[in-house]
């Protein structure tokens, strides 16, 4: 009688605790790097007015931290968060996998949305089985970053740098004669674009439909030709990038250009060179090249526990208009959602880059990207191509034999079971 | 009619007393068990299996002994690596014990009560974060901007001295020179650490000896060599087990210097640095696990041979 009394007690603090319980606040784990980590705290002040119960915590870490984290949240299934950046770098990776969210999938159904994006993002964002795997927030549409003034010094101008690769090493063996200035800071810059030159949507970089390496192929040979006419020519300064070196050759007017994203602008204004402001200029890249750096996309993993709002929050990032507004403003991300990439801020001019209205080039330049597919080994692949590159510029190694060892290397070593 | 006295009611104890030890002492098994053995077992299953982590724990696949058989015959990357840190371990490992060992032997003599306080400068390099060392390091040797170079530079215009010096800055970047640049990062953050070691064990030398031979008319150099030395032997074992563990397993130095790459041709990439490179770039875990048992069984067989050469009388 006595411990019957009793029962009602738990089960009455259980009640009194789960009551608040139903109005409590949930909430929703994002995992983000930086900067990204900056458009999700843009995104988080209107997620909190339109989803008051939903309580957004968001975690970052370093780059490269962040994507060895959520490998092993993913394999373990511990500290897995509800929303998880991917940078195109890592995307292969994860979304050929199988530890990401179909999106294509009710109640997703994001391929309806999919026409929205920039249609380049969407061939890397699609994976297993041909679903789309994540959603692009941001791009990187490929450009030329000149110095105005360096290359001045010696009468040199854009069309002295785009009309052709050969036009380009020209334009570098003049100025390093000239002046002792490298027009680029690494020639293996050059292969990684011509690599990716006259491929359609759907083609890979490094291997062919049937999942067969291609580094034999001419597009590897006139890219590995290239970067030794470069090295051959003396007009690179043999610099890692994001090295310190890399950063403080920009600073001391010792490196003249540098091929990368749109998003490089922001980086060379807020820290790289930020005293250079009005005498950096964008054009398109030499030779008629068209092809994108980095990217970031966000993506649900299979085992997330609050996937609708999941999607709720990726929606917010990746197809609101006034949030990818704002991140392009604050963070010069530019965007992935088409009608952001319509506002007449893309018009404005940059003072950074001498007034240039760089962003209508970059978004002209988005739209000739090819949309490819990215294969989990690509990074694999890429690794053994850049070391043969290595052999090629520093010993000399002939660039069919390079090639030919690049191939069988990855045969080696992509070992799909 | 007496009621048989009834035992005083004793409760029954939550836990026999003969389990006690047992609890007492679990709390170690449990966290060795979670953090100690798991890890080791789920490595050895690791490395009979093809595994990518994010596909999933369930995305495992049987190999048997295919990833040994590809990291031995087949991995050209980690006999490259493995060939980088044996280099860098003979090169930056005995000069640390050649420098450390007359050093210890020249702070136990040269320094009375300032002796702890050299000590400590000269340990503070194996105290301080390898990350920061290593990017000082990183910006010491810049090809265009570093103080190495500036300081051939300088000495360039020394007379004599100068002819020694190299011509152009060096690019320490390049193949020729990153082995060499990662050795001299090792060599100085841990030349101290020896030197402690070494002076620790000459402390315990009963000073008897040394004033009997002193006495005897023996030189410093004759006592290091010849009552030192010998009485080190124990402590050189020691010091260069732990070099050899160490360096067999170097990471953060090569991994920071070269930015994660190895460097160009991979000339500093170690076969750590190889082991992480293809669990979290390739995502094989199953080669890596294999990666780390042949490395395993490197250090253990090196630690044997050393114990042959110099632990057999220590």
């Amino acid at each position: 009688m006595r411990r019957r009394a009793l029962l009602p007690l738990p089960l009455a603090c259980l009640a009194s605790r789960s009551a608040p319980a139903a109005t409590a606040r949930s909430a929703l784990t994002v995992a983000a790097f930086p900067d990204l980590d900056r458009a999700v705290k843009i995104a988080i002040e209107s997620w909190a007015r339109s989803h008051p119960q939903v309580e957004v915590r968001l975690t970052t870490r370093a780059f490269d931290d962040h994507h060895t984290a959520m490998t092993t949240a993913i394999a373990t299934g511990a500290n897995l968060p509800d929303v998880m950046a991917v940078d195109m770098d890592y995307l292969g990776k994860f979304t050929q996998a199988g530890g990401l969210e179909d999106l294509d999938a009710a109640p997703f159904d994001a391929r309806a949305v999919a026409p929205r994006l920039a249609h380049f993002a969407l061939g890397p964002a699609t994976g297993l089985g041909g679903r789309l795997r994540a959603l692009p927030a941001d791009i990187g549409p490929g450009a030329l970053f000149w110095r105005q003034d360096l290359l001045a010094r010696v009468g040199l101008g854009e069309d002295d740098l785009t009309r052709s690769w050969d036009s380009y090493i020209a334009a570098g063996v003049r100025l390093k004669q000239s002046t002792g200035i490298y027009l680029l800071a690494s020639a293996i810059d050059l292969k990684d674009i011509v690599i990716r030159a006259g491929l359609a949507d759907g083609q890979g970089v490094y291997f062919d439909d049937a999942a067969r390496p291609q580094v034999t192929s001419q597009r590897f040979v006139q890219a590995f030709t290239l970067a030794r006419a470069a090295r051959r020519a003396g007009i690179d300064a043999r610099i890692v990038s994001w090295s310190s070196e890399w950063s403080e050759g920009f600073r001391r007017d010792r490196v003249a250009t540098q091929m990368m994203g749109s998003w490089l602008a922001g980086h060379l204004k807020n820290w790289i060179a930020p005293t250079q402001s009005g005498l950096w200029r964008s054009a398109p890249l030499p030779g008629g090249a068209f092809a994108s750096w980095g990217g970031s996309f966000w993506a649900i993993p299979v085992r997330a526990q609050h996937k609708p709002p999941a999607w709720d929050f990726i929606r917010t990032l990746c197809l609101d208009r006034t949030q990818q507004l704002e991140a392009f403003r604050r963070l010069d991300a530019f965007p992935a959602l088409r009608a952001a990439q319509q506002d007449d801020y893309i018009a404005q001019p940059i003072p950074y880059l001498g007034g240039q209205a760089a962003r209508l080039q970059w978004r002209a330049a988005s739209e000739r990207v090819p949309a490819l597919h990215v294969d989990r080994y690509d990074q694999v692949a890429k690794a053994i191509v850049e070391a043969e590159l290595d052999q090629v510029l520093e010993h000399d190694k002939p660039i069919p034999h390079a090639l030919a060892d690049a191939s069988a290397a990855i045969e080696r070593r992509v070992r799909r079971y | 009619m007496h009621a048989a006295a009834k035992p005083p009611h004793r409760r029954r104890p939550l836990i026999p007393a003969r389990w006690a030890p047992y609890v007492f002492i679990s709390p170690f098994f449990l966290l060795f068990a979670a953090f100690g053995l798991f890890p080791l077992l789920f490595s050895v299953a690791l490395s009979f299996h093809q595994w990518d982590p994010v596909g999933g724990v369930w995305n495992m696949r049987w190999v048997g002994l295919d990833n040994f058989a590809y990291a031995i015959a087949r991995d050209d990357w980690l006999r490259k690596a493995m060939f980088n840190t044996v280099w860098i371990a003979l090169v930056s490992g005995l000069p640390q014990h050649l420098v450390a060992l007359p050093l210890a032997w020249f702070l136990h003599r040269a320094f009375g009560r300032w002796r702890n306080a050299v000590v400590g400068a000269y340990f503070l390099p194996f105290i301080t974060s390898t990350v920061a060392i290593s990017l000082v390091f990183s910006s010491l040797f810049s090809k265009d901007f570093g103080l190495v170079n500036a300081a051939f530079a300088t000495l360039r215009q020394v007379p004599v001295l100068g002819w020694l010096m190299p011509g152009q800055a060096i690019d320490w970047g390049q193949p020729g020179y990153t082995k060499w640049m990662i050795s001299a990062v090792v060599f100085w953050r841990y030349v101290g650490w020896n030197t402690v070691l070494y002076l620790s064990a000459i402390q315990t030398i009963p000073p008897e000896l040394l004033e009997a031979a002193q006495i005897d008319g023996a030189s410093a150099r004759q006592r290091f060599l010849h009552i030192v030395l010998p009485l080190l032997r124990p402590m050189v074992f020691v010091a260069v087990t732990l070099s050899l563990i160490g360096n067999l397993q170097l990471f953060e130095e090569p991994f920071i210097l070269t930015g994660g790459t190895g460097g160009i041709d991979q000339a500093g990439k170690t076969a750590a640095m190889h082991m992480y490179a293809v669990a979290f770039m390739d995502g094989d875990f199953g080669t890596a696990s294999a990666i780390a048992w042949l490395l395993f069984l490197l250090i253990a067989g090196t630690t044997a041979i050393n114990k042959r050469l110099l632990g057999a009388r220590a």
